[in-house]
Protein backbone atom coordinates (compact mmCIF):
# COMPACT_ATOMS: atom_id res chain seq x y z
CA UNK A 1 0.00 0.00 0.00
CA UNK A 2 2.60 2.38 0.98
CA UNK A 3 6.06 1.93 -0.60
CA UNK A 4 9.40 4.35 -0.18
CA UNK A 5 13.06 4.07 -0.94
CA UNK A 6 14.94 6.60 0.10
CA UNK A 7 12.76 9.32 0.44
CA UNK A 8 14.33 12.72 1.92
CA UNK A 9 13.38 16.35 3.04
CA UNK A 10 15.73 19.30 3.31
CA UNK A 11 14.07 22.52 3.90
CA UNK A 12 15.34 25.23 2.15
CA UNK A 13 17.15 26.48 5.03
CA UNK A 14 19.79 23.16 5.33
CA UNK A 15 17.87 21.32 8.01
CA UNK A 16 17.56 18.18 7.21
CA UNK A 17 13.69 16.59 8.07
CA UNK A 18 14.18 13.16 6.91
CA UNK A 19 16.96 10.97 5.97
CA UNK A 20 16.65 8.77 2.96
CA UNK A 21 13.74 6.64 5.28
CA UNK A 22 12.32 2.94 3.58
CA UNK A 23 9.14 2.20 4.39
CA UNK A 24 6.70 -0.46 3.37
CA UNK A 25 3.53 -0.58 5.15
CA UNK A 26 1.22 -3.33 3.97
CA UNK A 27 -2.54 -3.46 3.12
CA UNK A 28 -4.83 -3.78 5.85
CA UNK A 29 -2.09 -2.92 8.49
CA UNK A 30 -2.20 -0.53 11.12
CA UNK A 31 1.63 0.88 11.43
CA UNK A 32 2.57 3.73 13.94
CA UNK A 33 5.43 6.11 13.21
CA UNK A 34 6.75 6.68 16.59
CA UNK A 35 9.06 8.98 17.60
CA UNK A 36 9.53 12.47 19.69
CA UNK A 37 8.41 16.01 18.63
CA UNK A 38 10.73 16.73 15.53
CA UNK A 39 12.42 13.37 14.77
CA UNK A 40 10.81 14.04 11.10
CA UNK A 41 7.44 12.26 11.53
CA UNK A 42 4.90 14.31 10.23
CA UNK A 43 7.27 15.61 7.74
CA UNK A 44 6.77 12.19 6.56
CA UNK A 45 3.40 11.51 6.28
CA UNK A 46 2.88 15.18 4.57
CA UNK A 47 5.33 13.96 1.76
CA UNK A 48 3.59 10.91 1.35
CA UNK A 49 0.24 12.75 1.50
CA UNK A 50 1.32 14.94 -1.19
CA UNK A 51 1.21 18.32 0.59
CA UNK A 52 5.07 18.35 0.94
CA UNK A 53 7.45 17.79 -2.15
CA UNK A 54 10.42 15.14 -1.11
CA UNK A 55 14.12 16.26 -2.14
CA UNK A 56 15.64 12.81 -2.63
CA UNK A 57 13.90 9.42 -3.14
CA UNK A 58 11.03 7.74 -4.61
CA UNK A 59 7.62 6.38 -3.38
CA UNK A 60 4.24 4.86 -4.10
CA UNK A 61 0.94 5.56 -2.29
CA UNK A 62 -1.91 3.29 -2.80
CA UNK A 63 -0.99 1.94 -6.59
CA UNK A 64 -0.14 5.48 -7.42
CA UNK A 65 3.48 7.18 -7.96
CA UNK A 66 4.13 9.86 -5.27
CA UNK A 67 6.08 11.97 -7.71
CA UNK A 68 4.36 11.43 -11.30
CA UNK A 69 0.71 11.11 -10.17
CA UNK A 70 0.28 13.36 -6.68
CA UNK A 71 -4.00 14.06 -7.90
CA UNK A 72 -4.06 10.02 -8.21
CA UNK A 73 -2.66 9.56 -4.37
CA UNK A 74 -5.13 11.98 -3.62
CA UNK A 75 -8.02 10.91 -4.72
CA UNK A 76 -7.18 7.69 -3.01
CA UNK A 77 -6.18 8.23 0.48
CA UNK A 78 -7.52 9.90 3.55
CA UNK A 79 -5.54 12.45 5.61
CA UNK A 80 -6.51 13.71 8.91
CA UNK A 81 -3.65 16.34 9.93
CA UNK A 82 -2.55 16.82 13.61
CA UNK A 83 -4.58 19.93 13.95
CA UNK A 84 -7.52 18.86 12.04
CA UNK A 85 -8.69 21.22 9.28
CA UNK A 86 -11.97 22.74 11.05
CA UNK A 87 -12.98 26.14 10.75
CA UNK A 88 -14.60 27.92 13.34
CA UNK A 89 -17.44 29.12 11.44
CA UNK A 90 -18.88 26.90 9.16
CA UNK A 91 -21.47 24.09 9.49
CA UNK A 92 -19.19 20.92 9.78
CA UNK A 93 -21.81 19.25 7.63
CA UNK A 94 -21.99 21.72 4.32
CA UNK A 95 -17.40 21.32 4.74
CA UNK A 96 -18.22 17.69 4.63
CA UNK A 97 -20.31 17.70 1.45
CA UNK A 98 -18.25 19.88 -0.22
CA UNK A 99 -15.30 17.38 0.56
CA UNK A 100 -17.16 15.01 -0.88
CA UNK A 101 -18.04 16.82 -4.26
CA UNK A 102 -14.49 17.73 -4.52
CA UNK A 103 -13.71 13.97 -4.64
CA UNK A 104 -15.85 13.83 -7.90
CA UNK A 105 -18.87 12.21 -6.35
CA UNK A 106 -22.39 13.18 -7.68
CA UNK A 107 -24.58 15.40 -5.30
CA UNK A 108 -26.91 12.80 -4.39
CA UNK A 109 -24.38 10.29 -3.50
CA UNK A 110 -22.39 13.26 -1.92
CA UNK A 111 -25.23 13.40 0.68
CA UNK A 112 -25.94 9.86 1.17
CA UNK A 113 -21.89 9.07 2.08
CA UNK A 114 -22.05 12.11 4.06
CA UNK A 115 -25.16 10.65 5.93
CA UNK A 116 -23.26 7.28 6.26
CA UNK A 117 -19.90 8.61 7.59
CA UNK A 118 -21.92 11.11 10.44
CA UNK A 119 -23.95 8.10 11.52
CA UNK A 120 -20.73 6.00 11.78
CA UNK A 121 -19.36 7.92 13.64
CA UNK A 122 -22.01 9.42 15.92
CA UNK A 123 -22.13 13.17 14.52
CA UNK A 124 -25.09 12.98 13.10
CA UNK A 125 -27.27 15.24 15.43
CA UNK A 126 -24.02 17.69 15.14
CA UNK A 127 -23.79 18.62 11.73
CA UNK A 128 -25.23 21.29 11.13
CA UNK A 129 -23.33 23.48 13.82
CA UNK A 130 -20.48 25.29 13.71
CA UNK A 131 -16.80 23.93 14.30
CA UNK A 132 -16.61 26.60 17.00
CA UNK A 133 -19.43 24.97 18.97
CA UNK A 134 -17.43 21.05 18.97
CA UNK A 135 -15.84 19.52 21.87
CA UNK A 136 -12.48 18.12 21.42
CA UNK A 137 -13.73 14.59 21.00
CA UNK A 138 -16.03 15.37 18.76
CA UNK A 139 -13.89 17.87 16.42
CA UNK A 140 -11.13 14.45 16.04
CA UNK A 141 -14.57 12.68 15.08
CA UNK A 142 -15.25 14.95 12.47
CA UNK A 143 -11.90 15.22 11.49
CA UNK A 144 -11.79 11.34 10.79
CA UNK A 145 -15.46 12.16 8.72
CA UNK A 146 -13.33 14.04 6.62
CA UNK A 147 -10.26 11.79 5.98
CA UNK A 148 -13.06 8.73 5.40
CA UNK A 149 -15.72 10.10 3.68
CA UNK A 150 -14.97 9.59 -0.19
CA UNK A 151 -14.01 5.78 0.80
CA UNK A 152 -10.07 5.72 0.45
CA UNK A 153 -8.41 2.21 1.09
CA UNK A 154 -6.05 3.96 3.05
CA UNK A 155 -5.45 6.44 5.69
CA UNK A 156 -3.03 9.25 7.44
CA UNK A 157 -3.56 10.49 10.93
CA UNK A 158 -0.89 12.48 12.34
CA UNK A 159 -0.87 12.48 15.98
CA UNK A 160 -5.19 11.56 16.36
CA UNK A 161 -5.74 11.45 20.28
CA UNK A 162 -2.86 14.26 21.27
CA UNK A 163 -5.10 16.43 23.81
CA UNK A 164 -8.32 14.01 23.82
CA UNK A 165 -9.73 12.54 27.53
CA UNK A 166 -8.86 8.83 28.03
CA UNK A 167 -12.72 8.35 26.70
CA UNK A 168 -12.12 10.02 23.67
CA UNK A 169 -8.93 8.24 22.51
CA UNK A 170 -10.16 4.54 23.65
CA UNK A 171 -12.83 5.53 21.42
CA UNK A 172 -11.18 6.82 18.32
CA UNK A 173 -9.02 3.45 18.39
CA UNK A 174 -12.42 1.29 18.52
CA UNK A 175 -13.32 3.40 15.80
CA UNK A 176 -10.23 2.57 13.72
CA UNK A 177 -9.82 -1.11 14.85
CA UNK A 178 -13.63 -1.33 13.42
CA UNK A 179 -13.17 -0.07 10.08
CA UNK A 180 -10.01 -2.45 9.76
CA UNK A 181 -12.32 -4.91 10.69
CA UNK A 182 -14.73 -4.36 8.61
CA UNK A 183 -13.37 -2.63 5.08
CA UNK A 184 -10.04 -3.82 5.45
CA UNK A 185 -8.63 0.11 5.86
CA UNK A 186 -4.95 0.49 5.99
CA UNK A 187 -3.97 3.01 8.47
CA UNK A 188 -0.27 5.16 8.82
CA UNK A 189 -0.59 6.97 11.83
CA UNK A 190 2.27 8.67 13.41
CA UNK A 191 2.24 9.05 17.99
CA UNK A 192 4.50 9.71 20.60
CA UNK A 193 2.17 7.57 23.07
CA UNK A 194 3.59 4.48 23.78
CA UNK A 195 0.55 2.95 24.99
CA UNK A 196 -1.21 3.96 21.72
CA UNK A 197 1.21 2.65 19.57
CA UNK A 198 1.38 -0.76 22.01
CA UNK A 199 -2.90 -0.86 21.51
CA UNK A 200 -3.07 -0.23 18.42
CA UNK A 201 -0.47 -0.93 16.00
CA UNK A 202 0.37 -4.14 14.49
CA UNK A 203 4.15 -2.90 13.83
CA UNK A 204 5.68 0.04 14.55
CA UNK A 205 8.65 1.89 12.85
CA UNK A 206 10.33 3.97 15.18
CA UNK A 207 12.33 7.58 13.73
CA UNK A 208 14.88 9.77 15.46
CA UNK A 209 16.35 12.53 13.69
CA UNK A 210 14.90 11.90 10.36
CA UNK A 211 15.70 8.32 10.34
CA UNK A 212 14.33 5.13 11.41
CA UNK A 213 16.44 3.69 13.95
CA UNK A 214 14.02 0.18 14.47
CA UNK A 215 10.97 -1.08 12.81
CA UNK A 216 8.62 -4.52 13.92
CA UNK A 217 5.91 -5.62 16.02
CA UNK A 218 5.38 -4.08 19.23
CA UNK A 219 6.82 -6.83 21.45
CA UNK A 220 9.82 -6.80 18.29
CA UNK A 221 10.78 -3.09 19.06
CA UNK A 222 10.67 -3.68 22.86
CA UNK A 223 12.74 -6.90 23.25
CA UNK A 224 14.15 -7.79 26.36
CA UNK A 225 13.06 -4.56 27.29
CA UNK A 226 9.83 -4.45 30.06
CA UNK A 227 8.44 -1.62 28.00
CA UNK A 228 8.84 0.69 24.83
CA UNK A 229 9.50 3.56 27.10
CA UNK A 230 12.83 1.42 28.02
CA UNK A 231 13.53 -0.05 24.91
CA UNK A 232 13.33 3.92 23.46
CA UNK A 233 15.61 4.89 26.06
CA UNK A 234 18.14 1.89 24.79
CA UNK A 235 17.98 2.76 21.32
CA UNK A 236 18.14 6.71 21.35
CA UNK A 237 19.65 6.97 24.76
CA UNK A 238 17.18 9.16 25.57
CA UNK A 239 13.16 8.96 26.80
CA UNK A 240 10.40 9.45 24.21
CA UNK A 241 8.77 11.14 27.31
CA UNK A 242 11.17 13.46 27.52
CA UNK A 243 11.95 14.21 24.15
CA UNK A 244 8.22 14.30 23.50
CA UNK B 1 -0.40 15.06 -15.40
CA UNK B 2 -2.13 11.55 -15.41
CA UNK B 3 -5.57 10.91 -15.09
CA UNK B 4 -7.73 9.37 -12.05
CA UNK B 5 -8.47 5.86 -12.95
CA UNK B 6 -10.98 5.36 -10.21
CA UNK B 7 -13.03 8.54 -10.28
CA UNK B 8 -14.93 9.88 -13.08
CA UNK B 9 -15.12 14.16 -13.05
CA UNK B 10 -12.56 15.22 -11.53
CA UNK B 11 -9.92 15.57 -14.33
CA UNK B 12 -9.38 17.92 -17.23
CA UNK B 13 -10.86 21.08 -17.89
CA UNK B 14 -14.60 20.10 -17.16
CA UNK B 15 -13.36 19.43 -13.77
CA UNK B 16 -11.94 22.87 -13.47
CA UNK B 17 -14.92 24.32 -13.81
CA UNK B 18 -16.74 22.11 -11.47
CA UNK B 19 -14.30 22.10 -8.58
CA UNK B 20 -14.20 25.96 -9.29
CA UNK B 21 -18.08 26.39 -9.00
CA UNK B 22 -18.23 23.74 -5.49
CA UNK B 23 -15.67 26.12 -4.20
CA UNK B 24 -17.31 29.53 -5.12
CA UNK B 25 -20.89 27.86 -4.17
CA UNK B 26 -19.27 27.14 -0.68
CA UNK B 27 -17.67 30.02 -0.21
CA UNK B 28 -20.71 32.40 -1.03
CA UNK B 29 -22.56 31.10 1.01
CA UNK B 30 -20.31 31.45 3.96
CA UNK B 31 -20.29 34.82 2.98
CA UNK B 32 -23.91 35.09 2.81
CA UNK B 33 -23.92 33.85 6.20
CA UNK B 34 -21.76 36.17 7.41
CA UNK B 35 -24.71 39.37 7.18
CA UNK B 36 -22.08 42.06 8.99
CA UNK B 37 -19.32 40.95 7.18
CA UNK B 38 -20.64 41.89 3.93
CA UNK B 39 -22.38 45.43 5.38
CA UNK B 40 -19.16 46.39 7.44
CA UNK B 41 -17.24 45.67 4.03
CA UNK B 42 -19.26 47.81 2.73
CA UNK B 43 -20.17 50.70 5.04
CA UNK B 44 -17.19 53.21 4.10
CA UNK B 45 -18.15 53.75 1.10
CA UNK B 46 -21.41 54.50 1.78
CA UNK B 47 -20.64 56.96 4.95
CA UNK B 48 -18.49 58.77 2.33
CA UNK B 49 -21.88 58.55 0.38
CA UNK B 50 -24.17 59.88 2.54
CA UNK B 51 -21.85 62.44 4.47
CA UNK B 52 -19.71 63.51 1.95
CA UNK B 53 -21.59 63.12 -1.35
CA UNK B 54 -24.03 66.07 -1.03
CA UNK B 55 -20.99 68.14 -0.12
CA UNK B 56 -19.17 67.18 -3.26
CA UNK B 57 -22.27 67.33 -5.30
CA UNK B 58 -22.41 70.84 -4.40
CA UNK B 59 -19.63 71.23 -7.01
CA UNK B 60 -19.62 68.02 -9.29
CA UNK B 61 -22.50 65.39 -9.70
CA UNK B 62 -23.46 62.01 -8.46
CA UNK B 63 -22.72 60.39 -11.61
CA UNK B 64 -18.95 61.25 -11.11
CA UNK B 65 -18.92 60.80 -7.33
CA UNK B 66 -20.76 57.16 -7.14
CA UNK B 67 -18.23 55.17 -9.34
CA UNK B 68 -14.88 56.94 -7.17
CA UNK B 69 -16.67 54.77 -4.41
CA UNK B 70 -17.52 51.92 -6.32
CA UNK B 71 -13.61 52.01 -7.07
CA UNK B 72 -13.06 52.45 -3.45
CA UNK B 73 -15.42 49.94 -2.08
CA UNK B 74 -13.78 47.44 -4.47
CA UNK B 75 -10.25 48.35 -3.29
CA UNK B 76 -11.41 47.60 0.37
CA UNK B 77 -13.88 44.63 -0.35
CA UNK B 78 -11.53 42.49 -2.56
CA UNK B 79 -8.42 43.96 -1.76
CA UNK B 80 -8.89 42.59 2.25
CA UNK B 81 -10.06 39.44 0.62
CA UNK B 82 -7.25 37.54 1.33
CA UNK B 83 -7.77 37.71 4.98
CA UNK B 84 -9.91 34.65 4.76
CA UNK B 85 -7.23 32.39 3.96
CA UNK B 86 -5.56 33.73 6.94
CA UNK B 87 -8.40 31.94 8.68
CA UNK B 88 -8.25 28.56 6.62
CA UNK B 89 -4.61 28.71 6.61
CA UNK B 90 -4.21 28.72 10.29
CA UNK B 91 -7.53 26.44 11.42
CA UNK B 92 -6.36 23.79 8.44
CA UNK B 93 -9.25 24.18 6.06
CA UNK B 94 -6.74 25.08 3.55
CA UNK B 95 -4.92 22.09 3.91
CA UNK B 96 -7.43 19.59 4.26
CA UNK B 97 -8.83 21.08 1.17
CA UNK B 98 -5.44 20.61 -0.96
CA UNK B 99 -5.91 16.94 0.34
CA UNK B 100 -8.94 16.05 -2.43
CA UNK B 101 -7.68 15.84 -5.60
CA UNK B 102 -9.44 19.36 -6.25
CA UNK B 103 -7.02 20.89 -9.07
CA UNK B 104 -5.17 23.71 -7.35
CA UNK B 105 -6.29 26.77 -9.48
CA UNK B 106 -10.16 25.46 -8.74
CA UNK B 107 -9.55 26.25 -4.91
CA UNK B 108 -8.11 29.67 -5.70
CA UNK B 109 -10.45 30.64 -8.58
CA UNK B 110 -13.73 29.59 -6.28
CA UNK B 111 -12.87 31.78 -3.24
CA UNK B 112 -11.34 34.69 -5.46
CA UNK B 113 -15.18 34.34 -7.62
CA UNK B 114 -16.71 34.51 -4.11
CA UNK B 115 -15.08 37.51 -2.98
CA UNK B 116 -15.91 38.97 -6.42
CA UNK B 117 -19.88 38.30 -6.38
CA UNK B 118 -19.85 39.46 -2.27
CA UNK B 119 -18.15 42.72 -3.95
CA UNK B 120 -21.18 43.19 -6.85
CA UNK B 121 -23.23 42.81 -4.03
CA UNK B 122 -22.06 45.68 -1.81
CA UNK B 123 -21.64 47.87 -5.42
CA UNK B 124 -25.12 47.15 -6.56
CA UNK B 125 -26.33 48.31 -2.87
CA UNK B 126 -24.28 51.65 -2.86
CA UNK B 127 -25.72 52.53 -6.32
CA UNK B 128 -29.26 51.39 -5.05
CA UNK B 129 -28.27 54.01 -2.08
CA UNK B 130 -26.82 56.37 -4.58
CA UNK B 131 -29.86 56.61 -6.64
CA UNK B 132 -32.20 57.20 -3.50
CA UNK B 133 -29.67 60.66 -3.06
CA UNK B 134 -30.20 61.94 -6.60
CA UNK B 135 -27.80 59.79 -9.01
CA UNK B 136 -29.60 59.47 -12.43
CA UNK B 137 -27.48 57.08 -14.46
CA UNK B 138 -28.73 55.08 -17.27
CA UNK B 139 -29.49 51.10 -16.56
CA UNK B 140 -27.41 50.10 -18.99
CA UNK B 141 -24.67 51.90 -18.32
CA UNK B 142 -24.81 51.04 -14.06
CA UNK B 143 -24.97 47.64 -15.04
CA UNK B 144 -21.55 47.74 -17.32
CA UNK B 145 -20.41 49.41 -14.33
CA UNK B 146 -20.72 47.20 -11.91
CA UNK B 147 -19.59 44.39 -14.50
CA UNK B 148 -16.46 46.10 -15.20
CA UNK B 149 -16.14 46.37 -10.98
CA UNK B 150 -16.68 42.77 -10.65
CA UNK B 151 -13.66 42.01 -12.94
CA UNK B 152 -11.55 44.26 -10.88
CA UNK B 153 -12.56 42.72 -7.90
CA UNK B 154 -11.41 38.84 -9.11
CA UNK B 155 -8.04 40.76 -10.17
CA UNK B 156 -7.65 42.44 -6.88
CA UNK B 157 -8.74 39.04 -4.87
CA UNK B 158 -6.76 37.02 -6.51
CA UNK B 159 -3.81 39.35 -5.62
CA UNK B 160 -4.84 39.77 -2.06
CA UNK B 161 -5.02 35.99 -1.60
CA UNK B 162 -1.78 35.49 -3.14
CA UNK B 163 0.05 38.14 -0.92
CA UNK B 164 -1.95 37.25 2.14
CA UNK B 165 -0.30 33.90 1.54
CA UNK B 166 3.29 34.86 1.64
CA UNK B 167 3.58 37.94 4.40
CA UNK B 168 3.38 37.54 7.61
CA UNK B 169 -0.52 36.77 8.25
CA UNK B 170 -0.14 39.35 11.44
CA UNK B 171 0.99 41.83 9.40
CA UNK B 172 -1.62 41.01 6.48
CA UNK B 173 -4.42 43.79 7.72
CA UNK B 174 -2.61 46.82 8.73
CA UNK B 175 -0.07 46.87 5.94
CA UNK B 176 -3.61 45.91 3.44
CA UNK B 177 -5.65 48.62 4.72
CA UNK B 178 -3.13 51.07 4.56
CA UNK B 179 -1.93 50.16 1.07
CA UNK B 180 -5.67 50.81 -0.72
CA UNK B 181 -5.53 54.26 0.99
CA UNK B 182 -3.29 55.86 -1.60
CA UNK B 183 -4.81 53.25 -4.34
CA UNK B 184 -8.00 54.88 -3.34
CA UNK B 185 -7.06 58.27 -3.64
CA UNK B 186 -4.81 58.41 -6.84
CA UNK B 187 -7.84 56.34 -8.67
CA UNK B 188 -9.07 59.83 -8.90
CA UNK B 189 -12.26 58.30 -6.58
CA UNK B 190 -12.79 61.06 -4.89
CA UNK B 191 -11.89 63.89 -7.23
CA UNK B 192 -11.65 63.67 -10.60
CA UNK B 193 -7.84 63.99 -11.68
CA UNK B 194 -8.17 65.88 -14.18
CA UNK B 195 -8.12 68.67 -11.27
CA UNK B 196 -4.96 67.39 -10.08
CA UNK B 197 -1.25 68.73 -10.16
CA UNK B 198 0.85 67.49 -12.83
CA UNK B 199 2.83 65.35 -11.21
CA UNK B 200 0.04 63.79 -9.08
CA UNK B 201 -1.60 63.46 -12.62
CA UNK B 202 1.47 61.57 -13.40
CA UNK B 203 1.56 59.71 -10.50
CA UNK B 204 -2.27 58.63 -10.82
CA UNK B 205 -1.76 57.53 -14.32
CA UNK B 206 0.83 55.20 -12.35
CA UNK B 207 -2.47 52.93 -10.98
CA UNK B 208 -4.64 50.86 -12.70
CA UNK B 209 -7.47 51.85 -11.13
CA UNK B 210 -7.65 55.06 -12.16
CA UNK B 211 -8.66 54.16 -15.81
CA UNK B 212 -11.24 52.04 -14.49
CA UNK B 213 -13.43 54.86 -12.93
CA UNK B 214 -12.68 57.13 -15.66
CA UNK B 215 -14.22 54.63 -17.70
CA UNK B 216 -17.42 53.70 -15.22
CA UNK B 217 -18.02 57.30 -15.11
CA UNK B 218 -18.49 57.32 -18.44
CA UNK B 219 -20.58 53.97 -18.46
CA UNK B 220 -22.51 56.51 -15.55
CA UNK B 221 -22.35 59.14 -17.78
CA UNK B 222 -24.45 57.44 -20.55
CA UNK B 223 -21.13 57.11 -23.10
CA UNK B 224 -20.71 53.88 -23.70
CA UNK B 225 -18.06 53.87 -26.70
CA UNK B 226 -15.85 56.24 -25.80
CA UNK B 227 -11.78 55.98 -25.94
CA UNK B 228 -11.90 56.14 -21.96
CA UNK B 229 -14.45 53.23 -22.20
CA UNK B 230 -11.97 51.36 -24.09
CA UNK B 231 -8.83 52.25 -22.00
CA UNK B 232 -10.66 51.15 -18.96
CA UNK B 233 -11.90 47.84 -20.02
CA UNK B 234 -8.33 47.13 -21.67
CA UNK B 235 -6.98 48.26 -18.22
CA UNK B 236 -9.04 46.04 -16.13
CA UNK B 237 -9.29 43.33 -18.25
CA UNK B 238 -5.37 42.89 -19.01
CA UNK B 239 -5.19 43.84 -14.71
CA UNK B 240 -8.09 41.21 -14.07
CA UNK B 241 -5.93 38.26 -16.11
CA UNK B 242 -2.67 39.00 -14.70
CA UNK B 243 -3.33 39.02 -11.29
CA UNK B 244 -5.06 35.92 -11.66
CA UNK B 245 -2.55 34.33 -13.23
CA UNK B 246 0.08 35.40 -10.95
CA UNK B 247 -2.26 34.64 -7.78
CA UNK B 248 -2.84 30.86 -8.83
CA UNK B 249 1.16 30.49 -9.52
CA UNK B 250 1.92 31.67 -5.90
CA UNK B 251 -0.94 29.67 -4.49
CA UNK B 252 0.52 26.59 -6.24
CA UNK B 253 3.76 27.05 -5.44
CA UNK B 254 2.87 27.59 -1.60
CA UNK B 255 1.00 25.02 -2.02
CA UNK B 256 3.88 22.82 -3.28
Amino acid sequence: MIMTSGLSKTFPNGAEAVRGVDLTVEEGEIVALLGPNGAGKTTIMRMLTTLLRPTAGTATVAGCDLLADPRGVRGRIGYVSQGGGIGPAEPVGEELELHALLYGMRPAQARERVAETLERFGLTHLAGLPGGALSGGQRRRFDLAFGLVHGPSLLFLDEPTTGLDPQSRADLWDHLRRLRRERGLTVLLTTHYLDEADALADRLVVVDHGAVIAEGTPAEVKGDAATLDEAFLALTGRSLREAA
Amino acid sequence: MKGMKGMKDVSGMSGVVRETWLVFRHATRAALRQKAGLVFGALQPLLYLVLFGPLFTAVGTWEVLVPGLLAQLGLFSAGLAGFGIVFDVRSGALERLRVTPAHRAALLLGRVLGSSLTLLLQSAALVAVGYAFGLRAPLPGVLAGLVLMALLGVGLAALSNAIALTMNPDLFAPVMSTVVVPLTLLSGAFLPMSMAPAWLDALSRATPFRYAVEAVRDLFAGRYLTPTVGVGVAVTVVLAAVCAVAGTRVFNRVNA
